[in-house]
């Protein structure tokens, strides 16, 4: 239901995102989704990789402020309007995303969230069987 | 109406021989009254200090210093040379590192305080026709009400408009014909920039002829560019509140050092690290002993101050001594927007949060002629930064601290680990960018 994400605050100067890359560049890893949200003085930068638990230590032995966390993963069919329905639900049972991507994997796609409530979302996942990837590593699914 | 050119013209024009004999008088009689506080009581029996062995003022170096230290530790009524009931008035310092110091008045101090104001203010053109408005902070912060009832004295109409609301200061400075204001000089700088998005021509507007500015560091090129904007003469004030608070020295019409009232205080500048004198002319730690106050009269105080003694005499015809401005402080205190800040203050909010690491970086700038503090901190390894909202919560949360603690808004932005600059092995704490500092 859930899928590992590294999350690294960056400082807003250039090279600081180079030098994250890099690093996980040298070690092998494989990028499968990034996203960063910026605010005037920070970035945060949200990877989904191959090897997420390796890449972490890789990142925190550098120095890099990085956290591994938990996101919900929920597989969608690549058809119009999946998207739209999935949230439709969450919003249908009052609980807010807190930050949202997609991409595709596999010709499906692939929704990454945090909520303000992760056990409700839980909960709410299993009573509407909703559709998710049970796998924490995606680089498993490649 | 025509007035004299001095306030106290007696005393203003002094000889230095009557000067020294004034000192001597009241510097003996300081010590001996300095018996009834216990503090300076106990620390004569230490040393094995009488009053009796004051007689000149030369003797002064026989008193052991005073620091904001031992204000702190007998606070808050420890050091008084009288008891309470003498007492009618109570400032404090901005700092709230620890204890705070506390500084009491009598009513004759209070009389005593507002005559030297008014006469600082006298000094520079100031008469009874003018019309004063205070920009400063009221409550415990000197800048108010001692500029307030020394301008009374003096004889002008005083609005005591307090600090801040900008739109209200000026619309007071067309409406009431303000004559003189009192501001500290980044704030000066900032009613001018307001004035010229609300169209407003200082010179053309308002009656605005002469701005008393001090309590925070700036150089004479700052001044220059003030007196510019404002179409005024700006006069240098010096003042703190273990002395009174302003009225300590102040510029005469010659804008060329700050006479310092020597019927009120001995001057000593000293060097910093040994202590001992050095001579005119050149720089070293201010210190001053009250030799006209009653409830709280304090013997070589340390004032952290640099600065110099100009040589020469006046032109003035006033024969007190001259303080050169301030050259920084032989301690660690900012002094931002006329607040004192010491940077442990700042460290201590930090280090209450569990979140944050060790190094810290205080950034002073200067954006549109306004003085800024930035901190930046570093959090924690392992603390989980994919939550934006509790990173935007905790930046908010230390604000309100350090707001709480210094009491001025910095910015605080939140850094990676590892990111502040290092020097030589020790990390750096304060950067100074402020323009002309």
């Amino acid at each position: 239901m859930t899928v590992h994400q590294l999350s690294i605050f960056l400082e807003n100067r250039s090279g600081t995102l180079v030098k994250v890359l890099k690093l996980l560049k040298d070690q092998g890893i494989q990028l499968i989704a990034s996203t960063i949200a910026d605010t005037a003085e920070y970035g945060i930068c949200r990877i989904i990789c191959s090897e997420p638990v390796r890449a972490f230590d890789i990142l925190r032995d550098a120095g890099v402020a990085v956290s591994l966390c938990e996101v919900f993963a929920l597989e969608l069919d690549d058809e119009p309007g999946r998207a739209a329905d999935a949230i439709g639900i969450f919003a249908a049972e009052g609980l807010s995303i807190a930050y949202l991507y997609s991409f595709l994997l596999n010709g499906k796609g692939v929704l990454i969230f945090r909520t303000d409530n992760a056990d409700k979302a839980r909960d709410v996942i299993k009573r509407n069987t909703l559709s998710f990837i049970p796998e924490k590593d995606l680089s498993k699914l490649l | 109406m025509s007035y004299g050119e001095y306030y106290n013209p007696e005393i203003e024009t002094l000889s230095r021989s009557g000067i020294g004999a004034l000192q001597a008088e009241r510097l003996r009689a300081t010590v001996r009254h300095c018996m009834n506080s216990p503090f300076y009581a106990k620390r004569f029996k230490e040393c094995g200090l009488t009053p009796d062995d004051i007689k000149s003022p030369a003797d002064i170096t026989k008193i052991p210093f005073t620091t904001k230290q031992d204000l702190r530790d007998t606070y808050p009524f420890g050091i008084a040379s009288v008891p309470l009931d003498k007492c009618v008035r109570l400032h404090s310092s901005s700092g709230t590192t620890g204890n705070p110091t506390v500084v009491l008045h009598s009513a004759r101090d209070l009389d005593n305080w507002s005559t030297a104001v008014a006469r600082c203010l006298w000094m520079v053109g100031c008469r009874p026709e003018d019309v004063f408005q205070n920009t400063s902070g009221y409550g415990m912060f000197t800048g108010g009400l001692g500029f307030q009832y020394g301008a009374e004295k003096l004889g002008m109409l005083t609005v005591p408009a307090g600090a801040g609301n900008t739109l209200r200061q000026i619309k007071f400075f067309t409406d009431l014909r303000t004559t003189v204001v009192h501001a500290i000089p980044s704030y000066a700088a900032r009613i001018f920039e307001v004035m010229q998005q609300q169209g407003i021509d200082p010179r053309r507007d308002t009656a605005l002829r002469i701005l008393a500015i001090g309590a925070e560091p700036h150089s004479a090129d700052t001044r220059k560019r003030i007196e510019d904007m404002l179409g005024v003469k700006a006069y240098n004030s010096f003042g703190m509140s273990e002395m009174c608070g302003p009225g300590v020295a102040f510029e005469c019409k010659e804008q060329n050092g700050m006479h310092i009232w020597e019927d009120y205080y001995i001057v000593e500048i000293v060097d910093p690290v040994t202590l001992e004198p050095v001579p005119d002319g050149e720089v070293g730690e201010l210190v001053l002993t009250t030799i006209n106050r009653e409830a709280m009269p304090l013997l070589r105080y340390r004032t952290r101050d640099l600065t110099r003694i100009l040589p020469g005499e006046c032109p003035c015809g006033r024969k007190h001594k001259r303080l050169d401005r301030m050259k920084g402080r032989s301690d660690d205190m900012i002094i931002l927007r006329g607040v004192n800040i010491f940077p442990i203050q700042i460290e201590t909010v930090l280090m209450g949060y569990e979140e944050l690491a060790s190094d810290y970086l205080i950034t002073l700038e200067t954006l549109d002629d306004n003085d800024f503090m930035t901190v930046d901190v570093e959090l924690r390894e392992g603390i989980n930064v994919d939550d934006y909202n509790r990173l935007l919560k905790l930046e908010k949360d230390i604000v309100r601290r350090l707001h709480d603690e210094i009491l001025i808004t910095p910015k605080v932005r939140l850094v990676p680990k590892g990111s502040l600059p290092v020097s030589e092995g020790k990390a750096v704490r304060v950067k100074d960018l402020r323009k002309q500092y």
